[in-house]
């Protein structure tokens, strides 16, 4: 039986052998990108990546693939921390790629100034969708803590596209004539007394209020509201755009560790840029994303209303302070659970 | 020892041991014992204050208390279900059969998603249940529904099998010396399927535990109310808290371990009172 004892190791050495040569080379003339993202910009990409292919390889006579990987925007860094050879993320807040940073070294510290804008090369805002007709008489944030008002929102902690709606209400709060910390604290409170239910995800909150018809008012981002009333039911839905809100700024950076090691540093910069060129930005306009470009823009201003912004740095002093005065555990989130204790 | 190996009819005890624990250590035991490393970059009173967290405590209430009413539903029903299956023979029969192992098979996420629709104010149950004051989706009753659905097939695999090898003889011979059909069964049949449903309640207890993808559609997620124990580990990895994460699943891994033991020291009880019964 004692010669059979080669076998466990060959069959080890054998799988390992497969996973190594499954990998791939930049140097056959072909390249793959792999693009990280969140959950709702699938459909976005399937189109800016088949423009970015058409454009590289009628300039670089080049053939280039991106692979794309979608999921929830935490989730989808903690895999790149843990090793997904991603080139380039493109997530929901610039908080998960500040640990691409700050928990594996992946790319330098002032990732954020390498491209334009905040290197959000798209951003939206955080609107309400509410039920056709608008039962509810719901106008702007102080209506949402009305008695008898519902609010869907997934849960801040597990959902980063959700901190942006927390953070918009509270910026609205902060900001009112005579806001102050406490009244903004107060007003996060009473609105999230008027939810029901925490989804995890934005996703799960959207089909909580589409499709199991609960609450009265949906608090999500500008394109999924897009989403939802255009492509899903004009008829059972409508935008309502608050006075003020919050830009929400999704940002892209390539990671650094990745492009060097694999030699694809050059398209996936060029990939990038492409997000802000003419093209990129009409594209990204047709998603329902807002536009940096302001021709695009100017063009697309019917279907993107005016409101006041306001900017996570200007209010809250970027996302690391947001999150460990918010969201961290022991921040203002939990504290606001702790008294309504059974 | 070592000759009593030796003399078994199958070769390859010594490689097929070598291959168990190599198998067993990379699949459960190296994942498990970093489960343990990571948590030591916490130090002591962190992991305490992690661990008995107001939230966490919650959750664990809710975890454990919706666990064992599901088990418990799974026991009783599960029971049922397995003896009309292996006592009657129906139309449909092996319709239902297969039915049962639907749980195993159907992603968690899918059940969810279904028993919200189904349990949700404007759902076919829901309404009629909230029209009566019962409230199910967003409520632990929720959570609980949704473990006893993924658990079914738990009870029902590990006491069919017992049910089929006690002979019909039994229950005649029973019935000549003059027993009621209570009697009968909580005297003759009862015992002899009771170690067999304590597994039962134990794997659809530990299956509930761990259970995420269909208890967070159903739950509501809400904070010391409706949250369950995984989805707070999830939390956790979404602020990039992989020490406190761990902390709480070691917690977990700990009470399921002490619980498994308890259950199989009941079991192994039962089976020697069983055996030591005169005439069993």
């Amino acid at each position: 039986m004692r010669t059979r004892s080669w076998l466990f190791p060959l069959i080890l050495v054998a799988f390992v052998g497969c996973s190594k040569a499954g990998g791939e080379g930049s140097a056959s003339g072909a390249v793959t990108l792999l693009n990280v993202s969140y959950d709702p910009t699938r459909e976005l990409y399937v189109d800016l990546n088949a423009a970015f292919s058409r454009h590289w390889e009628a300039t670089h006579q080049q053939k280039v693939t991106i692979k794309q990987s979608h999921g929830g925007s935490g989730k989808q860094a903690r895999a790149v921390i843990d090793g997904l050879d991603a080139d380039v993320v493109t997530l929901a807040l610039a908080y998960d790629v500040d640990m691409l940073h700050d928990k594996a070294s992946l790319i330098p510290e002032g990732w954020q100034k390498r491209l334009a804008n905040n290197s959000a090369p798209y951003t939206s805002t955080i609107v309400f969708v509410v039920r056709k007709g608008n039962p509810k008489g719901i106008r702007d944030w102080d209506d949402l803590v009305r008695d008898g008002v519902a609010v869907i929102t997934p849960n801040p902690k597990t959902s980063g596209g959700a901190r942006w709606n927390y953070l918009a209400a509270w910026g609205h709060a902060l900001r009112k004539p005579g806001g102050t910390e406490q009244s903004a604290r107060a007003f996060v409170e009473s609105l999230f007394r008027h939810v029901p239910v925490l989804d995890s995800g934005a996703r799960g909150a959207t089909t909580t209020f589409a499709e199991r018809g609960l609450g009265d008012v949906l608090i999500a981002w500008e394109n999924e509201a897009f989403l939802l009333t255009d492509e899903v039911g004009k008829e059972r839905f409508e935008i309502v755009v608050p006075s003020t809100s919050i830009v929400a700024e999704p940002p892209v950076t390539v990671v650094d560790r990745n492009v060097d090691k694999r030699g694809t540093r050059a398209v996936a910069e060029a990939y990038l840029q492409f997000l802000y060129s003419e093209e990129g930005q009409r594209l990204v306009a047709k998603h329902h994303y807002r536009p940096r470009s302001e021709a695009v823009a100017r063009k697309e201003g019917a279907r993107f209303p005016k409101l006041t912004l306001f900017t996570i740095d200007e209010v809250f002093g970027g996302w690391r302070k947001a999150q460990s005065a918010h969201f961290d555990d022991g921040g203002v989130f939990d504290s606001i659970y702790v008294p309504q204790a059974r | 020892m070592a000759s009593q190996t030796r003399r078994h009819v199958l070769p390859g005890f010594k490689l097929s041991l070598g291959f168990t624990w190599a198998y067993v250590g990379l699949l459960v035991l190296i994942p498990l014992s970093s489960l343990f490393l990571k948590t030591f970059s916490l130090t002591w009173p962190q992991f305490w204050e992690t661990v008995t967290a107001p939230r966490a405590l919650a959750a664990y209430r809710l975890s454990f208390g919706a666990s064992f009413a599901a088990a418990l539903a799974n026991v009783v029903f599960g029971l049922l279900v397995a003896w009309v299956l292996v006592r009657y023979r129906f139309p449909g029969r092996s319709f239902v059969e297969s039915l049962v192992d639907l749980p195993f098979a159907l992603p968690t996420a899918v059940a969810g998603l279904t028993l919200t629709t189904l349990f949700s104010s404007k759902g076919w149950y829901g309404q009629h249940l909230e029209a009566l004051g019962f409230k199910v989706a967003y409520s632990s009753v929720g959570v609980a529904v949704a473990l006893t659905f993924i658990g079914l097939p738990f009870v029902v695999r590990t006491v069919q099998p017992v049910l089929e090898d006690i002979d019909a003889d039994v229950e005649e011979a029973a019935a000549t010396l003059g027993a009621t059909p209570t009697q009968t069964f909580m005297r003759v049949l009862f015992p002899a399927i009771l170690p067999a449903l304590l597994s039962g309640f134990t794997l659809a207890f530990a299956r509930a535990l761990g259970e995420y993808g269909s208890v967070v559609f159903i739950s509501g997620n809400m904070p010391l109310r409706t949250e369950i124990v995984p989805l707070l580990i999830v939390t956790k990895l979404e602020q990039y808290d992989y020490a406190g994460a761990t902390a709480i699943a070691v917690v977990m891994l700990v009470a399921s371990f002490l619980l498994l033991l308890i259950v199989n020291v009941l079991q192994r009880w039962s089976h020697r009172r069983l055996e030591a019964r005169p005439g069993a």
